[in-house]
């Protein structure tokens, strides 16, 4: 047991850098996927992780694999595309989601461009899939950073954003403007979330992390607070057993951390106590009232 | 008393509408502070839009509102995502959202008040269930409480009682003659001639433009209601600007 679980965080310094790692994306990420999945945002998580990816790549440009440069980069970019497609949806006769999606592709594929135009291939590896298993002390940093300052400012933006998902009509005629400060301020979270993420697990994987273990949470109880909590625990759980289970078997980190939230995930749909398939199927006589 | 405390909404030439189409047309009138008011008309003859101008959530195309105090608005389908894991409890406390704003705790004597809201509308024992498990009377009588908490001075229904059955509607009635009895402001637009006639004093008939407005047995004449029916059906798809003085 103690070779299993222990020992390889007490014998190698990178293995107790990788779990703070993906422990704090799971303490930041938890809350702000829950939010995603229940304003029906599951996706948009995915669309903002590529639209990040130019912003990276120019900041690489300029410093090469600088942290400070790729986050801010990042922030920039994603923030960008966040309010450009909110700007065209607004205006124009587009939704939300195809202004989007023109947005984050034209992003995804100039990102690619910038990086193939100075880096190597070992490079486009490392943004697209991090380095999970080399975080040195500023990136750690930058990750429990992201992930303490995400969960004042959720703390802070609770009720408004709560508000705006079930009622919005409501909200406006009580305060106005909050609607607008939540919205954009979970926004800036959403980004905040996924740049922190990809210098862990990449730009593609980072959303894993996020939208995995809030999509689990959904299984395991009715309530918004409840549910923040399941999937911040489910999210700590992967990532703990994703970095085992790829020291023990010898597998890629990242996807490994991913592939186990997807277990979690399996697990749930399929013993979820709210809803899950076999709780469903169980011949159970209905209640007297 | 001065005149603008006696009358918590003014309508001054008031035009409200869509993409420049009036759907309320020249309204001009005071609600007095602490009336009844049923406002009636026809489908199509602006009465959602008319509160929605009150509320506050649309700006008139043409002329002014004024209201000197809090206004509480329930909507005629109040967009509440139903599918969102949320307590009745929870919801219902939304309604306490001037006296905490943003940040402020619920103390005890604020859970008491909401526990207090969600009685008055027979919902007790209802707390803890999620908003998705509700029937539609039954989220009536929770958004009813989540009113109840508001507390505001001027309260506007639009359309309360659709979909809703006897028992409810005469539960809900009961909240709205407590409202009368405490001297607030309320307004409701509903389409029962006779339970307008047996309990609200003044009516506004409206059919894009005021048909008549006073008390409501002078109001609800046979006359009036054919004009309001006849009017209401008018329709001009290639209207020019209109040239009213304003």
């Amino acid at each position: 047991m103690y070779d299993l679980l222990i020992a390889p965080f007490a014998d190698f310094g990178f293995m107790r850098r990788a779990l703070a790692g993906v422990m704090s994306l799971s303490l930041g990420a938890g809350a702000v996927g829950v939010f995603l999945m229940l304003r029906r945002m599951s996706l948009v998580g995915d669309a903002m992780a590529h639209a990040i990816l130019p912003g990276a790549a120019v900041g690489y440009l300029v410093a090469g694999l600088s942290l400070g440069w790729m986050t801010v980069g990042g922030l920039v970019a994603g923030m960008a595309v966040a309010l450009l497609s909110g700007l065209v949806a607004r205006t124009t006769v587009l939704k939300e989601d195809a202004s989007l999606a023109a947005f984050y592709l034209l992003s995804l594929a100039g990102g690619v461009t910038l990086v193939s135009l100075k880096g190597s291939n070992v490079d486009l590896l490392h943004v697209l899939f991090g380095s999970v298993l080399a975080l040195d002390d500023p990136t750690l940093f930058l990750l429990a950073g992201t992930a303490t300052a995400s969960m004042l400012a959720l703390a802070l933006l609770y009720r408004p954003l709560v508000l705006e998902c079930v009622d919005p009509g409501y909200l406006r005629s009580v305060s106005d403007g909050s609607g607008a400060i939540a919205h954009l301020g979970f926004l800036a979270l959403v980004v905040m979330n996924l740049v922190a993420g990809f210098h862990a697990l990449g730009t593609l994987l980072a959303v894993g992390l996020m939208m995995l273990p809030a999509i689990a949470a959904r299984f395991w109880t009715d309530h918004v607070g409840g549910m923040i909590g399941w999937a911040t625990g489910f999210g700590l759980l992967s990532g703990t057993a994703g970095v085992l289970v790829s020291f023990h078997v010898g597998l890629p980190t990242g996807p490994t951390v991913i592939l186990c939230a997807g277990a979690v995930y399996a697990f749930s749909i399929l013993f979820g106590a709210h809803g899950g398939l076999v709780i469903r199927a169980l011949p159970r006589r209905h209640l007297e009232a | 008393m001065s005149r603008a405390a006696a009358s918590p909404v003014r309508l001054e030439n008031v035009t409200l509408g869509y993409e420049r189409r009036p759907a309320v047309h020249h309204l001009s009138g005071v609600i007095p502070a602490g009336s009844l008011t049923a406002v009636v008309g026809p489908n199509g003859a602006g009465k959602s839009t008319l509160l929605k101008g009150i509320a506050g959530a649309i700006a008139p195309l043409e002329g002014r509102i004024e209201t000197t105090t809090r206004v509480a608005w329930l909507p005629q389908a109040a967009d509440v995502d139903r599918t969102f894991p949320l307590s009745v409890f929870d919801l219902v406390s939304m309604g306490l959202w001037r006296r905490h704003g943003l940040f402020g705790g619920l103390g005890r004597k604020d859970r008491d008040a909401v526990s207090e809201a969600i009685a008055a509308v027979g919902m007790t024992g209802f707390g803890d269930r999620a908003i998705g498990t509700l029937s539609g009377g039954q989220m009536q009588r929770v958004l009813f409480a989540r009113l109840l908490l508001q507390d505001a001075s001027v309260i506007l229904l639009d359309e309360p009682l659709t979909a809703i059955d006897a028992k409810t509607a005469a539960d809900l009635l009961d909240l709205v003659r407590r409202w009368h009895a405490e001297e607030r402001t309320v307004v409701a637009v509903l389409h029962d001639l006779d339970l307008v006639r047996g309990m609200f004093p003044h009516t506004l008939l409206i059919a894009r433009e005021a048909v008549a407005w006073g008390e409501t047995r002078d109001v609800l004449t046979p006359e009036n209601l054919l004009r309001a029916r006849r009017m209401a059906e008018a329709h001009a798809p290639d209207a020019a600007a209109c040239s009213r003085a304003a």
